[in-house]
């Protein structure tokens, strides 16, 4: 019996495969000819990002599964993997200013993402608990130092530790979780978990209950939340655009696939931890943020908000709820890179610039940058007919059709409260009397920029596209 | 037939001229005159094209018409667009009311003209897109939309307090709306669509029908606005630019009782006829409260916006009536009502160019100064009080006519409403224009300009027009409002049949 025909296909891991060898690759490249490399290591990085997007585009539909189960390709997959690319992909590019200061020519940054990046597509094809664990650990240990890449900066190093501490609890938290369902269900397969755990008993739903604290950590969903803000404001302003994006999709994605394939038998189970969850964090997200005076720190909270709004989709436990988070994680990604494009850009005389005030008059001293950035924090705020608007109908829909209303109208009216810090941004830039000029914006964040707030406005024209596809990879779950 | 898509570009031509204001580039005084013109101009064409709907229209076909039908989002959620007789009608007075505003802002608003034309512009598109929507999903990306472009005139280009004005607006109306947003998810759960023909014709459950009715209340009380949940729109009058005031109280407050007679009544007969005399005890508060409020007023804007709650409060009382006459009237009141509120508008905002205060007691004895002005004022003051021979008289009379049929306690309190309304708008215009004119900063007071002429005129016009002759508006609806009545009717008799039989 050959290697191949027993359930070991290589052909569905070719990407992550190019992905491995050519992060090796370019990790000798920069070893052996040191850290003036950067900008090339860099470069190179996001081609190969490209190159694996391309080969993950170009599978083939319908569901692979390969090592015995431990590594499923689906639309769904295959859906976040694309996604999570042009995550990694775009924070690189976002990055190319930081990395070009003469202190910071780091090469392993770039490497240190596509590792993480290669993590992340290990999780979201995690077909059983141990893919989920390796996916996880590799993805998280990159992040934990890529947070702490700014090492001369006190609040960098700081994020990048308390990233690491608390990411350890949470994977001490999930392994313990996933040993008691292996031990109650005597199998750590999904569709095993599946077949055993159809009637619900204590040490299963115990293990659960651990399991969904682990990754309720990665999303930073409340009570798992505190690391955000922290994080967030401390660490380098192009790395944080990279928590907020590529790896919250990889995490959501685990966790839909974990609840959806793994314990469709006791739905109701977990349908009331993340009715709480959610109810949590789209509360937390939206009080709390109403006093940041920090933007970083500030969408640190919105993102804890809207990872309420997206498990909000995900309790419904349907195939739409499937579909709204889908659809919610596309749109998100695209208004976290736009804001962060915008942090980015705002510079005066070099240096960054990141309280809320110093927003003040922009509409007056660069007026493309403010109306971008405003039609982003409609968006966020979900006010039609811009992009946001969209994610929340999706999710909520889901809540609606499984009768879970209490929910859906607490989320509406916390998304009320949420409006009104996003409100309270529009206001600095347009209402109030200008802070000074804004250095001119480089050109890759101006593209970066251009491409998300495009996307977000003129997002109601092809929306019909994107919900289809989002259809049929949520449908590849059931 | 039609072989273009006529409806979809009276709503987008607007977005077009927004376009080409961005486009023309500049911050010298040039470039400013130029986005004004734009402005002028795609508002003048598209009122044009809304013209051509009028001719093209068929009074006696109660149904939609110039339909639109293209895919948009899959499973049942499409672009389909569409008017009849009772959105018609609203259509059209956002068309005429907006080259009045653009020619209200031509010397008052100086500063980041092209901004504020494109958001005028904007808005145009996003009001004539929320009445001509015949998807749910559509017709609230259109509703909400309109708060992003409202927000910023008032923030941008309004008074001292308008930062507050702004986000009360703002987050007053997303309150309400949505729950309205959860309500259309229900019905797309129900009917398995959001297209609004086609619910109109889905039976939908009584219990669901309560919870959505009270949804869409939520939204529409706020919009439209009724006591209590009112206290938004003064704020905003006052703070907001003339221009500003004027699409408030002409179009956007029309959005709620839009609402009411697109869903509301058709969709939820039952409920409608459940909450009918929670409608009617709101309405009655609203009017006789509301006009008291009005009389202790002393800034100019603040009065006219009580007196628009008050009389917002005859407009959904007749559409509650569920009458033929009620809802006609309700419809005629709600043109009239934007007519001759945008003018008064219009008028406080003259004379607030010139002083630039709206405090009553800073002015009097203009009629010394200003005839001109003092005529025109009285003209929209007598369709504000409901003199008759002015369009305010039909709506208000045809109101009360149709509640009187269905509870005369209703139509008897609202009646109060009358005369108060002649109470504090006569007070209002014997304070600004008769007396002596003593206070030397109003002695070198210009009448008004060729300008001001022409945009006040037409209206007089139009509102004594409607005052004698009623019969464009009314003929116009009629088909589809006795279609509307008649449908209502049959679901609240065979209600009562089935109750009785129990």
């Amino acid at each position: 019996m050959s290697f191949e025909s027993a359930g070991y296909q290589l052909a569905p891991v070719l990407p992550e495969l190019v992905l491995a060898v050519g992060a090796m690759a370019l990790l000798m490249l920069g070893a052996y000819r040191g850290q003036e490399t950067t900008r090339t290591v860099t470069s190179l990085a996001v081609v190969l990002l490209i190159v694996v997007g391309a080969l993950v585009y170009m599978q083939p539909a319908g569901k692979q599964v390969t090592f015995g189960g431990s590594f499923i390709v689906d639309d769904f997959a295959r859906f976040m993997k694309i996604l999570a690319l042009i995550g990694s992909a775009v924070t690189l590019v976002l990055s190319a200013e930081f990395l070009s200061d003469p202190s910071r020519r780091i090469f392993e940054y770039a490497i240190l993402v596509l590792l993480s990046t290669l993590g992340m597509m290990v999780l979201i094809s995690a077909g059983d608990l141990i893919s989920l664990y390796l996916g996880l650990e590799l993805m998280s240990l990159a992040l934990y130092v890529v947070a702490a890449s700014n090492r001369d900066n006190a609040k960098s190093t700081e994020a990048g530790l308390k990233y690491f501490v608390l990411g350890a609890l949470s994977s001490g938290m999930l392994l313990y979780g996933s040993s008691l369902v292996y031990g109650f269900t005597g199998t750590v397969s999904f569709t095993g978990i599946a077949a055993a755990a159809t009637v619900s008993n204590v040490g299963l739903v115990f293990g659960l209950v651990f399991l969904l604290a682990g990754l309720c950590f990665k999303v930073s969903a409340v009570p798992f939340h505190m690391w955000t803000p922290d994080v967030y404001e401390g660490a380098p302003t192009p790395v944080t655009a990279f928590f907020a994006s590529a790896p919250k999709v990889a995490a959501l994605a685990v966790f839909t696939r974990v609840t959806l394939t793994a314990f469709p038998g006791i739905v109701s189970q977990w349908q009331q931890i993340l009715v709480f969850v959610a109810i949590a964090s789209m509360a937390l997200g939206s009080f709390a943020a109403i006093g940041q005076t920090n933007i970083k720190r500030l969408m640190a909270y919105s993102s804890i908000g809207h990872m309420g709004f997206a498990l909000v989709g995900l309790a419904s436990g349907t195939v739409e709820g499937a579909q709204g988070v889908l659809m919610y994680i596309v749109i998100y990604v695209a208004m976290t890179l736009g804001s962060f494009s915008i942090i980015l850009a705002m510079k005066r005389n070099g240096q960054a610039v990141e309280q809320i005030s110093d927003f003040a008059g922009l509409s007056r001293t660069n007026p493309l940058l403010a109306f971008m950035f405003a039609m982003l924090l409609f968006s966020l705020a979900g006010i039609p007919p811009l992009a946001g608007f969209f994610a929340k109908w999706y999710v909520f829909v889901a809540a609606i059709k499984a009768n879970l209303f209490t929910l859906a109208v607490i989320g509406v009216l916390t998304s009320v409260v949420g409006a009104y810090y996003y409100l309270a941004i529009v206001k600095t830039m347009y209402f109030d009397e200008p802070a000074g000029q804004v250095d001119p914006v480089r050109i890759e964040v101006r593209t970066v920029l251009a491409v998300a707030g495009l996307f977000n406005i003129l997002f109601a024209l092809f929306a019909g596209p994107v919900v289809s596809v989002a259809s049929a990879a949520a449908k590849s779950l059931f | 037939m039609t072989t273009w898509p006529i409806l979809s570009v009276t709503t987008f031509l607007p977005l077009v001229g927004a376009l080409i204001v961005y486009l023309s580039r500049g911050d010298d005084e040039a470039a400013k005159r130029n986005s004004r013109w734009i402005a002028l101009w795609t508002t003048l064409i598209t009122f044009a094209v809304s013209v051509i709907l009028v001719m093209r229209f068929d009074p006696s076909n109660p149904d939609f018409q110039f339909v639109e039908k293209a895919n948009w989002l899959a499973t049942g959620i499409t672009y389909h667009m569409g008017v009849d007789g009772i959105s018609l009608p609203l259509v059209i007075l956002t068309t005429a009311v907006m080259p009045f505003c653009i020619i209200a802002s031509w010397k008052a608003i100086t500063s980041r003209v092209r901004e504020y034309m494109m958001a005028f512009l904007i808005l145009e598109t996003l009001m004539i897109g929320t009445f001509s929507a015949l998807d749910l999903v559509l017709f609230y990306l259109f509703f909400e939309g309109g708060l992003i472009p409202m927000f910023l005139i008032i923030g941008v280009w309004g008074g001292p307090r308008r930062v507050y004005a702004s986000f009360k607006f703002f987050l007053y109306t997303l309150l309400g709306s949505v729950l309205m947003l959860l309500a259309i998810m229900a019905l797309y759960w129900n009917g398995g669509t959001t297209d609004i023909p086609t619910l109109m014709h889905t039976a939908v459950p009584r219990s669901l029908q309560t919870w959505a009715w009270l949804a869409f209340f939520a939204s529409f009380a706020v919009k439209m606005p009724m006591w209590p949940v009112h206290t938004w729109l003064p704020d905003a009058h006052v703070e907001a630019p003339t221009a500003g005031s004027v699409v408030l109280a002409a179009i956007l407050l029309k959005m709620g009782g839009y609402g009411f007679l697109r869903f509301s009544l058709p969709m939820f007969p039952l409920a409608s006829h459940d909450f009918a005399p929670l409608i009617f005890t709101l309405s009655a508060i609203a009017i006789i409260y509301t006009s008291l409020v009005a009389l202790m007023q002393e800034d100019m804007k603040k009065l006219i916006a009580y007196s628009s709650v008050a009389h917002m409060g005859f407009v959904t009382m007749g559409i509650f009536a569920g009458t033929m006459q009620g809802v006609a009237g309700g419809v005629f009141q709600m043109i009239s009502h934007g007519i001759v509120s945008g003018a008064l508008f219009l008028c406080v905002g003259i004379v607030y160019d010139r002083l630039h205060t709206r405090e009553i007691a800073a002015y009097g004895g203009l009629v010394n100064r200003m005839p001109l002005y003092a005529m025109t004022f009285m003209v929209f003051t007598m369709a504000n009080v409901g003199l008759p021979g002015t369009s305010g008289f039909v709506g208000e009379f045809m109101t009360l006519l149709g509640t009187f049929k269905v509870s005369i306690p209703t139509a008897f309190f609202a009646s109060f409403g009358v005369i108060l309304s002649a109470a504090y708008a006569l007070w209002l215009y014997r304070k600004v224009v008769f007396g002596a004119l003593v206070k030397p900063s109003l002695m070198s007071m210009k009448d008004l300009t060729f300008r001001e002429c022409l945009t006040l005129f037409p209206m007089i016009a139009l509102t004594i027009l409607f005052g004698v002759w009623p019969k464009p508006v009314l003929d116009m609806s009629a088909a589809s409002v006795q279609q509307l009545v008649n449908n209502y009717n049959t679901a609240v008799t065979a209600m009562k049949a089935a109750a009785l039989l129990q």
